[in-house]
């Protein structure tokens, strides 16, 4: 039945044919264009990016405060990068991974529909406004847990030090990024968890099994590789990140701190582009844009391994 | 044969109860109550704020129902409780950051907004009565900059990605070409916003002066954001046209492109509008590619190929980082930017509802 949609029978003259032709060609040309483009595009973001931010590999030393060359400067600006993203992920992983539950099996049907809405609507706040929000709203009403977790836990390595008077830490902008991280990681858990295999499922409940065996031993280990790619898709959202992470962060520059309650803060390569981007000072825009492209590459490598991983799973049970 | 009957014989003579103990069917909302009172008597007695009162409860449900479940259904039993009252306590918590910015924004913006926030923009004007200069205080600028620079974006990526869609839907079928669009689309959704708009920077600087900024260089890079986007949702909503359509217009002599044009593009298009409102609702709040591919302007520039525009999220940047205290301003601005893209989604998905493809079985 279907190989007939490939191509039309064509009974009719000539000149009709020809006509036919032309137009099919051409328009199937356009298309074939318009993929090929995708792929120039993504090209051409490495490429500009490579030959203007070049010469920001070896600028002059004192862009590069306070270190004096390149690569001690965008490693300084990827742990702080890093560092924010990987805490937002572990914090927005078990709401993501307790939301898709609540999605895929455990929420009542007329509930799921709406909470899938505004759990989306959660991505279409702008960043910007998380950001203010984050500033304004959550840094004041943080500041008990901060001083909580200064005081009694203050000898882990993470929480220790002088806790930051104004609450604007990277614990902060870790809640703020894991905010905004949760819809696209809740979404790519619930798909996974939804193609669970039926018949797994009722065969652990025809065990006896309850609802929690059910999911711990039907639904989860056939998703583990779901939920991974959508922690690195999350990961990935969250090292890019700029606004939220600039509003919201008192950074010191790229530096290498695990504390994340003070107020002595490591950057993150996108808030630091965002902070020191004018039009004026060229040879500092050089050096940002050295470090865009390692953000670049650093996000792509995270975002592909995510796909691979999703595809790899994907082919295993289909 | 034998062997099941043997085993049924063994199940028999030991006689397994089939049912266990249960906890009643209102426990959960029977603890909750109970948790709440306590929670709030608590909090009566020691004058603590309502939002630890519901903390408070909430760590005693958590405790007290599968202690409850433990004593009458055993350790399983209880685990269940426990992850069942876990995975709606993550529910919970993911929804009060939501209605936290939301009623926040709402509270903080909505006294900024009136006729003369709309309708000015941010050079200082002359008060009539007083003959004294009084500070710009109107957004209309960034209104009018967010549009254009968004429109622009919308008109470079929807022919673009609507394209690629019915390349890859209709032509490309199990190309490899088709294989590597589709693992590039899906890398472009992850392309972190301020790259896109350091490539724009890249590319037009690379073309003209280093100091060039206008509102066309934002509208490139929103155009990268967006593109994959339209691109996923074409394709989605293309490849739910049933083959019988097309088949019926092939059968009819009707070429190709004209079946796609003529059959396939009017069945999905409401899902294809869908796709495109939201994919404009994503781009119209992204602020990093436009403060550093279009910059900030205090007056009306709605010229897209020369000068630096303002735009709302900018905007709301720039009062921030004057410092000074005219965050209602921003505010403001944040508040109107949240109504346009809520306005844009809902319309998406009440489209999207309308227009729902009719699959013809």
């Amino acid at each position: 039945m279907s190989s007939t949609t490939d191509r039309p029978a064509a009974p009719e003259g000539e000149s009709l044919l020809g006509r036919r032709g032309l137009g099919d060609r051409i328009f199937q040309g356009a298309a074939t264009a318009a993929g090929v483009s995708i792929m120039v595009a993504l090209a051409a973001v490495f490429v500009f990016l490579a030959i203007r931010g070049s010469a920001g590999f070896t600028a002059d030393k004192s862009l590069y405060a306070p270190y004096t060359s390149f690569s001690p400067y965008a490693a300084g600006l990827l742990f702080g990068t890093a560092l924010v993203a990987v805490l937002a992920m572990a914090i927005a992983m078990p709401f993501a991974i307790g939301v898709a539950l609540f999605l895929s099996h455990y929420g009542p049907r007329r509930l799921v529909t709406p909470i899938a809405y505004v759990i989306d609507l959660l991505a279409a706040v702008p960043s910007v406004v998380f950001g203010l929000w984050g500033l304004k709203a959550l840094a004041p009403a943080s500041k008990p847990i901060q001083e909580w977790l200064n005081a009694e836990l203050g000898w882990v390595p993470l929480f220790g030090g002088t806790l930051s008077a104004t609450g604007r830490t990277v614990f902060l902008a870790a809640i703020v990024l894991a905010i905004m991280i949760l819809p696209i990681a809740t979404a790519i858990c619930r798909e996974v968890f939804s193609k669970t295999p039926r018949l797994h499922e009722e065969a652990a409940l025809a065990l006896g099994a309850t609802r929690w065996e059910m999911v711990r031993y039907a639904v989860l280990p056939h998703s583990r590789s779901g939920i991974i790619a959508g922690m690195m898709l999350g990961l990935g959202r969250a090292l890019g990140e700029t606004m939220a992470v600039l509003l919201v962060l008192n950074a010191q520059g790229p530096k290498v701190t695990f504390k994340i309650l003070t107020s002595d803060n490591p950057a993150t390569i996108a808030s630091n582009i965002a902070q020191n981007f004018h039009g004026e000072d060229v040879d500092l825009q050089v050096v940002l844009l050295a470090t865009g492209l390692v953000l670049f590459v650093f996000t792509f490598l995270v975002n592909f391994a995510a796909r691979w991983i999703v595809a790899r799973s994907e082919r295993r049970f289909s | 044969m034998s062997v099941t009957d043997d085993y049924a014989a063994d199940f028999a003579t030991t006689a397994l109860p089939l049912t266990a103990a249960r906890l009643p069917r209102q426990a959960p909302l029977l603890a909750g109550v109970v948790a709440l009172a306590l929670g709030g008597l608590v909090g009566v007695v020691l004058q603590i704020p309502w939002v630890a009162v519901l903390v408070l409860a909430a760590a005693v449900l958590v405790v007290a129902l599968p202690t409850w479940a433990y004593a009458v259904e055993g350790r399983r039993g209880a685990v269940d409780r426990l992850m069942t009252i876990l995975v709606c306590y993550a529910v919970l918590g993911a929804l009060v950051p939501l209605v936290w910015v939301l009623s926040y924004t709402f509270i903080q913006g909505i006294p900024a907004i009136d006729w003369s926030f709309l309708t000015h923009d941010q050079t200082s004007r002359l008060d009539p009565v007083t003959f004294k200069q009084l500070p710009g205080a109107g957004i209309k600028h960034a209104i009018l900059g967010t549009l254009v620079v968004t429109a622009g974006a919308a008109v470079i990526s929807v022919p673009i990605g609507l394209m690629t869609a019915i390349y890859l839907v209709e032509y490309g079928k199990g190309s490899a070409l088709a294989r590597i669009v589709t693992i590039l689309v899906d890398v472009m959704t992850g392309i972190p916003s301020i790259v896109a708009g350091l490539f724009a920077v890249a590319l037009f600087t690379e073309l003209g002066d280093p100091g060039t900024r206008s509102g066309i260089m934002g509208s490139v890079a929103l155009s990268l954001l967006m593109i994959p986007t339209v691109v996923r949702a074409g394709e989605e909503m293309m490849r739910l046209v049933p083959a019988d359509l097309r088949e019926a217009s092939y059968a009819l002599g009707v070429p190709k492109w004209r079946t796609i044009l003529k059959v396939v593009i009017p069945t999905a298009f409401g899902g294809i509008l869908t796709g495109v409102m939201l994919a404009i609702s994503r781009v119209i709040g992204e602020t990093a590619p436009l403060l550093v591919a279009v910059g900030a302007v205090d007056v009306v520039n709605t010229n897209i190929l020369s000068g630096r525009m303002e735009t709302l999220p900018v905007f709301i940047i720039s009062k921030y980082k004057q410092g000074q205290d005219p965050l209602e301003l921003a505010w403001g601005a944040a508040l109107l930017l949240i109504i346009i893209v809520m306005v844009l989604n809902l319309a998406a998905r009440i489209i999207g509802k309308i227009f729902a493809p009719k699959t013809g079985h």
